[in-house]
């Protein structure tokens, strides 16, 4: 049971240790895209969702949905740290034969709901949950984290409409603002600016955290439904190859895999052996 | 078939509250009565089709059977890749629904012909691909989708169509029905072709032809027994489908019967040439321009049997 700040900082570091060995060793992409939702995984793993290893497919459980499916590697981290699965399973990720693909995959991984990995879909399948919840009464709510990059698909943009129409309070949406995607800056791509406004004006009920402050990230979180009747959004600005210095904020993480003396620098940093 | 569908749909749900209707903001005068008996089943998804698409799939897999509801290519095209990963990938229980499959909707132009569908969404691994012959075939698939288990596609014509079927036939999801026995040729006909079929065979018989006709309601997984049995029993076998010829109902027999070696000495895959309509017409009047009508399928088959 992870109870202190202290348990939650090592789980942290640890779903950064996994993020960069597994990519390592799969000569993976997508590693800083992992990185910058570790601590976003760690408080909703940890302190908000309803959820129970043991029996992944309960019920009433609460639904998280990664539509960022590229960033899987930190998912499967924290699946596995959390007790959905075994921690060896990581070391096969992405190798011929493995369950686990370099997308987010539902089939024999239990834990994940469904399998993305083509961005715009995840807040739509997200959204016909909390949809089926609320018309069945049930108490579970729908988590969906979103990149941004994937605020560029009109598709995303369909549920942000349909969601405050149907009043769906057990939905949150939370973007992991990293401010880099796939072929450049957001900024200079499409620019998402005054992206907590938009989903304001579209009905959502928006708060903005700083993505890596643990406490933070807790507190927004723990407020779900932050109006009655309306859907949630967490904009988590955050950094993208986070806490990896060399990493930080470099749209070429967004592709290479540490190999070498960066791998080695890269483990030096979260404080662990080769 | 659209009323059929309808009417069978609300009188299951009404029994059934896993039973949801998702509508891409269309159905005017036609899903009405659902949206006002059973509220907490109706969704209007407004103009949306890949959240109308991706929100099923999230139903579904909350418990629910989903039909999706839009007309010709709106809810198949648009959302195609939702279908494939959300829908099919999850072997979700989502039915699409398209009324208006064929140029059904002729007169409103290629933006409205569904003529590439069934081929299209043949592909895709876990989906069923339905199109009922007429309203009593509509009835009966939509009371065998509840019990079916993962995605399917249910392709209707619009309103009006006469009933092919005199008395209730033996319908099983997969399986050809054989409306009208016979020995020389056989027409394998999908969806609303199953009239001009029974009419084209009606003629042919004057002139000394024993014609089968099979009704393939289920293009997926097709039911290869009744296409070897025509092959074996009968000289000729013809595909109708008011749909491309390429993948749909008669590349799916043409694959069946090249693997199998039982080939007829006669095999013609009757439907549209592959190209956007150039002209404005009604579903009959497209229909008759490009030998669909009845006249259109007895000058095909005989000339195909050297007799014109």
């Amino acid at each position: 049971m992870i109870t202190s700040h202290t348990d939650l900082t090592e789980l942290a570091r640890k779903l950064r240790e996994h993020s960069v060995r597994m990519t390592h060793k799969a000569g993976a992409s997508h590693v800083g895209s992992s990185l910058s939702m570790v601590e976003l995984l760690v408080v909703l793993y940890t302190r908000i969702l309803r959820v129970d290893p043991h029996r992944p497919d309960w019920p009433e459980r609460d639904r998280f949905i990664l539509s960022k499916g590229h960033g899987c590697a930190a998912y499967y981290a924290v699946l596995a740290e959390t007790g959905f699965f075994p921690l060896e399973w990581l070391e096969t990720f992405y190798s011929d034969g493995s369950r686990l693909a370099g997308h987010a995959t539902h089939t024999y991984v239990p834990g994940i709901e469904i399998s993305t990995g083509s961005l715009g879909h995840g807040l739509s399948v997200a959204t016909g949950m909390a949809l089926a919840a609320k018309r069945d009464s049930r108490s579970w709510r729908v988590f969906c984290l979103l990149s941004d990059g994937e605020c560029d698909e009109g598709s995303t943009w369909e549920p942000i409409l349909f969601a405050p129409q149907h009043r769906l309070d057990n939905l949150i949406a939370i973007v992991d603002y990293n401010k880099i995607q796939s072929l450049g800056a957001v900024k200079e791509v499409i620019d998402l600016d005054p992206l907590a406004a938009k989903w304001q004006s579209f009905g959502w009920s928006v708060r903005e955290v700083d993505g890596h402050n643990l406490e933070e990230i807790e507190e927004a979180l723990r407020q779900v439904p932050y109006e009655i009747g309306r859907p949630s959004c967490l904009i988590a600005h955050t950094v993208k190859g986070k806490g990896i210095s060399f990493m930080e904020n470099k749209l070429l993480w967004h592709y290479r895999s540490p190999q070498g003396d960066e791998y080695r620098a890269a483990l030096a940093e979260l404080g662990c052996a080769l | 078939m659209r009323t059929a569908f309808i009417q069978t749909l609300l009188s299951l749900a009404q029994n059934d509250p896993r039973i949801v209707l998702v509508t891409g903001d269309l159905g005017f005068g036609v899903v009405t009565p659902f949206m006002e008996q059973l509220p907490n089943q109706f969704v209007n998804a407004g103009v949306a089709e890949q959240n109308m698409t991706g929100l099923a799939a999230g139903m579904a897999l909350s418990g629910k059977i989903v039909f999706t509801y839009s007309i010709a290519n709106f809810p198949v095209l648009r959302p195609l890749e939702q279908i494939r990963n959300d829908v099919c990938y999850h072997n979700a229980n989502v039915r699409i629904v398209s009324v208006g499959g064929g140029m059904a909707y002729g007169s409103l132009g290629p933006s409205h012909h569904a003529t590439e569908d069934l081929a299209i969404i043949r592909a895709l691994p876990n989906m069923m691909v339905i199109a009922p012959g007429d309203p009593t075939e509509t009835r009966l698939a939509v009371r065998a989708l509840i019990d079916h288990q993962g995605p399917a596609y249910l392709r209707l014509g619009r309103a009006g169509e006469p009933d092919v079927h005199t008395a209730e036939p033996d319908f099983r999801l997969g399986r050809a029905i054989t409306v009208r026995s016979g020995s020389d040729i056989t027409l394998i006909s999908t969806g609303g072709m199953l009239h001009d079929a029974v009419l084209a065979a009606n003629a042919l018989e004057k002139e000394g032809i024993s014609v089968r006709v099979l009704s393939m309601h289920t293009v997926k997984p097709l039911d290869e027994e009744a296409v070897l049995a025509a092959a074996r029993e009968t000289q000729a076998i013809f595909t109708l489908e008011e749909h491309s010829i390429i993948g749909g109902l008669g590349g799916a027999v043409a694959e069946v019967l090249l693997e199998s070696g039982a080939r007829p000495r006669i095999f013609k895959r009757i439907g549209l040439n592959g190209g956007f309509s150039s002209i404005v017409g009604s579903q009959e009047y497209l229909k008759a321009q490009y030998g669909l009508d009845v006249n259109g399928l007895l000058n095909t088959v005989l000339r195909e049997l050297g007799k014109k």
